[in-house]
């Protein structure tokens, strides 16, 4: 296993997760219009959501529920998570290689990755 | 407006950016945010959290095409990636306790920069160099095909390149954007990276930056999936479509044209900003 291989392996994999989220995004996007399509919309003033759009678990529920807004939240939700396997694909790689110093490196950026993410959310 | 007419703008808006983002290497967020915002007159807030899931999704999306291409890095943007999530992180703390006024300021700040590069003209420095001791310490040195077979080439300036990854980072998460042009700086300019080795690198090293400040604009509603559902799609299908007749292109008159069209999005930011209509 090399560097160059295990890039191509991940890089398909990434992209293979993008393209499930959009396809999520598209069918919360598809639902969205069905219902809300003639609804007025007005970003001017910023007032940000309920649990539905901002915590994991109120995504995942109302996704589930098959509520639009978290249909779409969900696939966005799993784009964002892409980078952050692309990371943890790292570790696992650099440490197959036994290169101790950068699986550490790419273990400190995963740690900043997941402080981000849980603590935020 | 209806949600259907909002929608379908959007969507043609962030197809338009995502094209020309990746024909001139610029990125989609720098043209969809200030569209969004001075055209259709959404909050800022909503604009960049769309615009980072949409750089995200480029990025990822275009990954496994740049490593195929033997250029990527992955040891210098993972090292890097250190400085620009926790810079990232930072810079969205940051983006909660400065007015939108400021930010959009800033914004067209960054804006100008980028017309700027627009204009002038590529220089490919050659920077075949050797490494030096913390360079070759953290064996961040490399190959890539060139006319001529493999070339290797060194890396220098570590803590310099770091530090301006930092910052790099922190512009991404206040504003929503890539920041790809100072990434590029960082590694061309600053570590003597070749040219495309820093271009491709900083690609990949984008989406990482941009999920570490993903999961605060998330959890303050930044990510409004009304907002964000046609902004991904649409730079998405831009980028991919851009990426696709990137060979075939007149990149030089386009960066031009672009260059135009970021400068005068870049006055009226400002201008905005300073005004308070933003």
């Amino acid at each position: 296993m090399n560097d160059q291989r295990l890039e191509i392996i991940i890089g398909n994999l990434l992209r293979a997760g993008v393209l499930l989220a959009a396809v999520i995004v598209f069918a919360g996007g598809v639902l969205y219009m069905a219902h809300d399509h003639a609804h007025h919309v007005d970003y001017h003033a910023f007032m940000p959501g309920g649990d539905s759009t901002r915590t994991l678990p109120g995504i995942v529920n109302s996704a589930f529920q098959l509520n639009s807004e978290g249909l779409m939240q969900l696939g966005l939700v799993l784009l964002i998570a892409t980078p952050v396997a692309r990371v943890a694909f790292a570790v696992v790689g650099f440490a197959l290689e036994r290169d101790r110093m950068y699986t550490v490196v790419s273990l400190i950026v995963l740690a900043i990755l997941a402080y981000s993410l849980l603590h935020a959310t | 407006m209806t949600a259907f007419d909002f929608t379908l703008v959007v969507l043609a808006v962030s197809a338009l950016a995502g094209f020309l983002g990746a024909l001139t290497g610029l990125g989609g967020g720098v043209v969809v945010v200030p569209a969004l915002t001075l055209a259709l007159g959404v909050d800022i807030r909503y604009a960049i959290g769309a615009s980072l899931v949409s750089v995200i999704a480029t990025s990822s999306g275009a990954a496994a095409a740049y490593v195929k291409e033997g250029y990527s890095n992955i040891r210098i943007g993972m090292l890097l990636e250190i400085a620009t999530t926790l810079g990232a992180l930072a810079g969205a703390i940051i983006a909660a306790h400065v007015t939108t006024h400021a930010i959009a300021i800033v914004f067209g700040l960054v804006l100008l920069q980028a017309a700027y590069q627009s204009f002038s003209s590529k220089h490919d420095a050659g920077s075949i160099v050797k490494s030096d001791t913390l360079g070759r310490k953290l064996r961040l040195g490399g190959n890539y095909p060139a006319e001529n077979g493999l070339q290797d080439y060194g890396v220098r300036n570590v803590p310099t390149g770091f530090g301006l990854m930092f910052g790099a980072g922190a512009l991404s998460g206040l504003l929503g954007i890539g920041s790809g042009a100072v990434k590029v700086i960082a590694m061309d300019r600053a570590m003597r990276i070749p040219f495309k080795v820093s271009t491709t690198t900083s690609n990949f090293m984008i989406g990482v930056t941009a999920a570490a400040s993903a999961g605060v604009y998330l959890s303050r509603g930044y990510v409004d999936p009304r907002v964000a559902m046609p902004v991904m799609l649409g730079v998405l299908g831009g980028a991919l479509l851009g990426t696709r007749v990137l060979a075939r292109a007149r990149v030089r008159t386009l960066r031009l044209v672009f260059g135009v069209v970021v400068l005068a999005l870049a006055m009226e930011m400002i201008v905005n900003g300073i005004l308070g209509k933003v």
